[in-house]
């Protein structure tokens, strides 16, 4: 038993300044979920009114069943592991992960058999004896969760582990906390402003900005269905392509007018969510995946596009070109055989069945 | 073109290549020169204290032998200072009231830094402005009302007189010093302990005073250099022998009457200023960062 | 707490009567702990030095047998041992004798100082620890026990500094015998224990300017001098302030040196205050003049001490 639930949670600095506005969330037990979000959108600040170290202005956190708010952190069972992994520099590996079951008086025979339970798990049980200088940044990391594990709490919260390691560290890292996951399956709460490894880790991804929850889901239903311009601009990499235009009906068919004239058909499938909103400005969401050049495609409404490239980047598997329409900066994922070249016209083709409309007066996904 | 171009650029490197070498080497002499007259100077007065201290009173009162050379060395000064009860009495009196201050100082500064710079209360910002200004009132603006109290108090003449105004040197430094080496401890060490289940006690013994062992060191050593030197308060609060710590007993009681047995004077302050310099030859590190630790982290 | 109301979880209702008390209990004891922890500090700040300080104004008021004010003071003002100081020619000789030595000596620590970190600074790293160990001796070795050997070495007839000097051809120099030359000779000693502080502070804060900083300025093309003047002395302008200030209180109030070599002679003329002030307190018995003596110190302390503190404040703002 140890769902989290989060009701009407507001962290207030002195000064009025509001970093967390009113959250609602409940975790089920031995889920994986992480808060992304830009720096500053209030994920860590949530995190650590979970763990306690930060106090709660007003609103209620409950961890399996249990209002918390007045239990100081040592009494809430959970485990936390920081971006600098704040591993105790003068203490061993062993006695870095033993340390909260010594200070909970556990018998030295369990403290043995749960510290080496974790090595194992974790893979670091050569290194037991040494002390956090002599460790690498990913063995460093390891050990952090190893303190975690071994404590076999309620919750583990990680607040943007990985950040600290390089990038191909941080995938295999990241490999290796969804694996530890799945093994101890223990409810987790992960903080992270990386949409990458929000979407591999989590089995729900909470999207946070300015300190209130733009949007709850499963990865993805957050990459298909994005329920605001944010979370629809935040997800994907690179980002989704917004590009104003105006929506126009003609004969019962819905068209989109771009901003240099150029025209796209809104696919039959959709004309019945958007017929509402013709006539008005609307903007364009498309992502770079689905804007691609012109080849024949199984894909149904494919709508034509051409375009000036202004920089090409071969990535070598594909190519991104980037191109600028009247002052939006749009970019497309090119087959790396297609010929394109600065300043020469492109033909494109978007893929109108994965299109997004947003309304510009309230930034929502129709 | 490029064989005769780059013939005639190679040359030309060189030639800046070696004045930028000459000016080098021209700049390390001057700092070596510079060096070696500063370290004829500095130590000049502590070696003749030594050689002086090594010679027979006969050798040192002879004008006409060079002073800086020594004939016939002896310890026969070190024999009479050692043999001494009265320096040994001083030296017995030195070493109870650093202990004393030095423990009494580590534990008042270490709990005061630990609050100070991790448990932020009321006027706990203030408290830490005025430590820092109490460290820099001299002793001798104080010495004198200090005299009236300490007497009040019955403690004139007595080593426990010391050892209560001792800590006064000692206690806002070292405060300092602790505070700023337990502010640079990251925030999330003792949140860390925090959610590992440790109280306010167990984080500053098993986390804050293991991972700070420098500064405290450092700090240690601060202490008991100051409270071995001092000067000031034994002068004016101690004029019985039997209570004088090393310092003035040395300059007080060794140099008396007309005739002055300098041999034993330089061997007993050499032996007084022993300790302290010892400390310095094997803890140098630490001695020089609680040194500058005022200045460049707090 | 209208929130717990709407609380899905079951046992809000219950937790949320006693949460204001718990909260509050938590905050209360923290602080209590807080302000426990600090207690013996605070005996120390307010009980040694702060009641002290105060004390001393109010001992500066009385008159020697300090059962009340100065007599013949024809205002019960109390600043009569004030005005007696006025009227005394020693006690301007050591007004003057104490800032002509806390000035000149600080200065040349400062000069001698930066320019041995500097030199210091320049040659291999892998030296510099043997030449920092040995130069830093002077400050090593208690101040009274050191000036002891400069006593020795300023002995009118066994002065083994006058046997080097006649080596030159230069006359015997009476060290301690001749005003001027007491007054240079008190000003040396200082210089010599004060020198190897400033050398290694000056040497921090020479090694926390950054490397690139200097390739930048070198590659902008500055000469040497120009980046003395640039960039070590802008980086180390809060250091050298703070020091040089800290040592100006400390000079000013030193006592160890005049004692041991001088003793305030010859006839009276290189006392400073704090010897001036031991003399006419301790061994002179009259408490209340004493006291004033020393707190003339205090203005010229409190204007250091006030920049120093702005300094510090500075140089942690900057850090952080």
């Amino acid at each position: 038993m140890a769902q989290v639930s989060l009701r009407k949670i507001i962290k207030a600095y002195e000064g009025g300044v509001q970093a967390v506005k009113g959250i609602d969330l409940d975790i089920e037990d031995h889920e994986f979920v992480v808060l992304v979000g830009p720096s500053g959108c209030g994920k860590s600040t949530t995190l650590r009114m979970i763990a306690g170290l930060e106090e709660i202005t007003s609103g209620d956190i409950a961890i399996g069943g249990t209002v918390v708010n007045d239990i100081p952190p040592r009494d809430r069972d959970i485990a936390m592991v920081f971006q600098n992994y704040a591993l105790y520099p003068h203490m061993s590996v062993y006695d870095n992960m033993a340390f909260g079951l010594t200070l909970r008086k556990f018998p030295k025979a369990e403290i043995d058999r749960r510290v080496k339970e974790a090595g194992r798990i974790l893979d670091i049980t050569p290194l037991l004896d040494r002390k956090p200088k002599a460790l690498s940044g990913g063995q460093r990391q390891r050990v952090a969760m190893g303190r975690a594990i071994v404590r076999d709490p309620k919750v583990f919260l990680f607040d943007e582990p990985l950040s600290n390691l390089d990038a191909k560290l941080r995938v295999q890292m990241r490999t290796e906390i969804k694996k530890v996951h799945q093994t101890v399956k223990t409810t987790t709460i992960y903080v992270t402003h990386d949409q990458v490894e929000a979407m591999t880790l989590a089995d729900r991804v909470v999207v946070m900005n300015h300190g209130v929850i733009e949007q709850v889901g499963p990865p993805q239903e957050l990459y298909h269905h994005p329920a605001t311009r944010f979370v629809a601009g935040f997800i994907g990499s690179p980002a989704m392509n917004f590009i104003p235009a105006r929506l126009e009906e003609m004969s019962g068919a819905l068209r989109l007018t771009l901003s240099n004239g150029q025209t796209l058909e809104v696919p039959d499938a959709r004309t019945a969510r958007y017929r509402a909103h013709a006539g008005k400005p609307v903007l364009f969401g498309i992502r770079p995946e689905h804007l691609t050049d012109d080849k024949p495609t199984d894909k149904t409404n494919p709508a034509p596009v051409t375009l000036t490239p202004e920089v090409i980047e071969p990535m070598g598997m594909e190519t991104l070109a980037h191109f600028k329409l009247d002052g939006a900066e749009i970019s497309a994922r090119l087959d790396p055989a297609t010929p394109a070249a600065v300043g020469e016209p492109l033909r494109l083709i978007a893929h109108m069945d994965q299109m997004h409309l947003i309304d510009p007066s309230n930034d929502k996904v129709l | 073109m490029s064989a005769t171009a780059a013939n005639r650029g190679i040359p030309g490197i060189y030639h800046k290549a070696g004045s930028l070498r000459a000016e080098r080497r021209w700049a390390l002499w001057t700092a070596y020169i510079s060096l070696i007259i500063a370290c004829i100077i500095f130590l000049a007065p502590p070696v003749y204290m030594l050689l002086t201290s090594l010679k027979s009173n006969a050798e040192i009162s002879d004008l006409t032998l060079n002073p800086w050379l020594i004939r016939s060395p002896t310890l026969e000064n070190y024999e009479a200072i050692l043999g001494n009860p009265i320096f040994i009495r001083f030296f017995i009196n030195s070493a109870i009231v650093t202990t004393c201050v030095v423990v009494l100082t580590m534990v008042i500064s270490v709990l005061a830094a630990f609050a100070l710079a991790r448990m932020r209360f009321w006027g706990s910002q203030v408290l830490a402005t005025g430590v820092f200004l109490t460290y820099l009132v001299p002793d001798t603006l104080l010495f004198i009302p200090l005299y009236q109290i300490v007497g009040g108090l019955g403690l004139l003449n007595s080593v426990w007189g010391l050892i209560l105004v001792y800590p006064t040197l000692t206690v806002p430094f070292c405060t300092w010093i602790m505070i700023g080496y337990f502010a640079s401890i990251p925030k999330e060490l003792d949140e860390a302990a925090l959610i590992d289940g440790a109280s306010w006690s167990q984080m500053l013994l098993k986390i804050f005073v293991p991972v700070a062992m420098p500064g405290i060191i450092a700090a240690t050593i601060f202490a008991f250099t100051v409270s071995w030197a001092a000067f000031v308060y034994p002068t004016a609060f101690v004029t019985t022998a039997e209570s004088m710590p090393l310092t003035i007993g040395v300059v007080s009681q060794l140099v008396r009457g007309d005739t002055f047995a300098w041999g034993q004077i330089m061997a007993g302050a050499l032996s007084a200023a022993l300790p302290p310099v010892i400390i310095y030859a094997f803890l140098m590190d630490y001695y020089i960062a609680g040194l500058t630790a005022g200045a460049t982290k707090g | 707490m209208a929130a717990d109301g709407t609380l899905a979880v079951p046992t809000a209702a219950g937790a949320g009567s006693g949460r204001a008390n718990t909260l509050q209990r938590f905050a209360r004891r923290r602080s209590t702990i807080a302000f426990l922890m600090t207690l013996p500090l605070l005996v120390v700040v307010v009980g040694l030095v702060g009641y002290p300080a105060a004390y001393g104004i109010y001992l500066s008021t009385l008159n020697r047998r300090m059962t009340g004010f100065m007599e013949g003071d024809w205002l019960p003002t109390g600043l009569g041992n004030f005005e007696i100081l006025f009227d005394s020619d020693t006690f301007w000789m050591v007004v003057w004798q104490s800032c002509i030595f806390a000035i000149t000596a600080v200065l040349l620590k400062a000069l001698i100082g930066f320019w041995l970190a500097h030199m210091l600074h320049h040659i291999p790293t892998k030296g510099q620890r043997k030449w920092r160990g040995m130069l830093l001796v002077p400050w090593v070795i208690p101040p009274a026990l050191s000036t002891l050997g400069w006593w020795w070495m300023f002995d009118p007839s066994y002065s083994s500094i006058n046997w080097i000097l006649n080596i030159f051809a230069v006359p015997a120099v009476p060290w301690l015998g001749e005003p001027w030359w007491a007054r240079a000779s008190v000003i040396i000693v200082n210089v010599w224990y004060g020198a190897p502080f400033f050398m290694i502070m000056y040497l921090a804060a020479l090694k926390s300017v950054p490397e690139q900083l200097y390739e930048a300025a070198a590659i902008d093309g500055a000469t040497s001098w120009q980046r003395l003047r640039y960039v070590t002395l802008p980086m180390m302008a809060n250091i050298i302030s703070i020091t040089v200030l800290f040592s100006l209180i400390v000079t000013f109030a030193n006592y160890d040196i005049v004692r041991v070599l001088t003793n305030g002679g010859p006839r009276d003329l290189t006392h400073v205050f704090a010897s001036y002030a031991f003399q006419v307190g301790i061994l002179s018995s009259n408490i209340p003049r004493g006291a004033a003596v020393s707190l003339f110190m205090f203005p010229i302390l409190a204007v250091c001490a006030f920049f120093v503190l702005r300094g510090v404040t500075r140089r942690n703002k900057e850090q952080m």
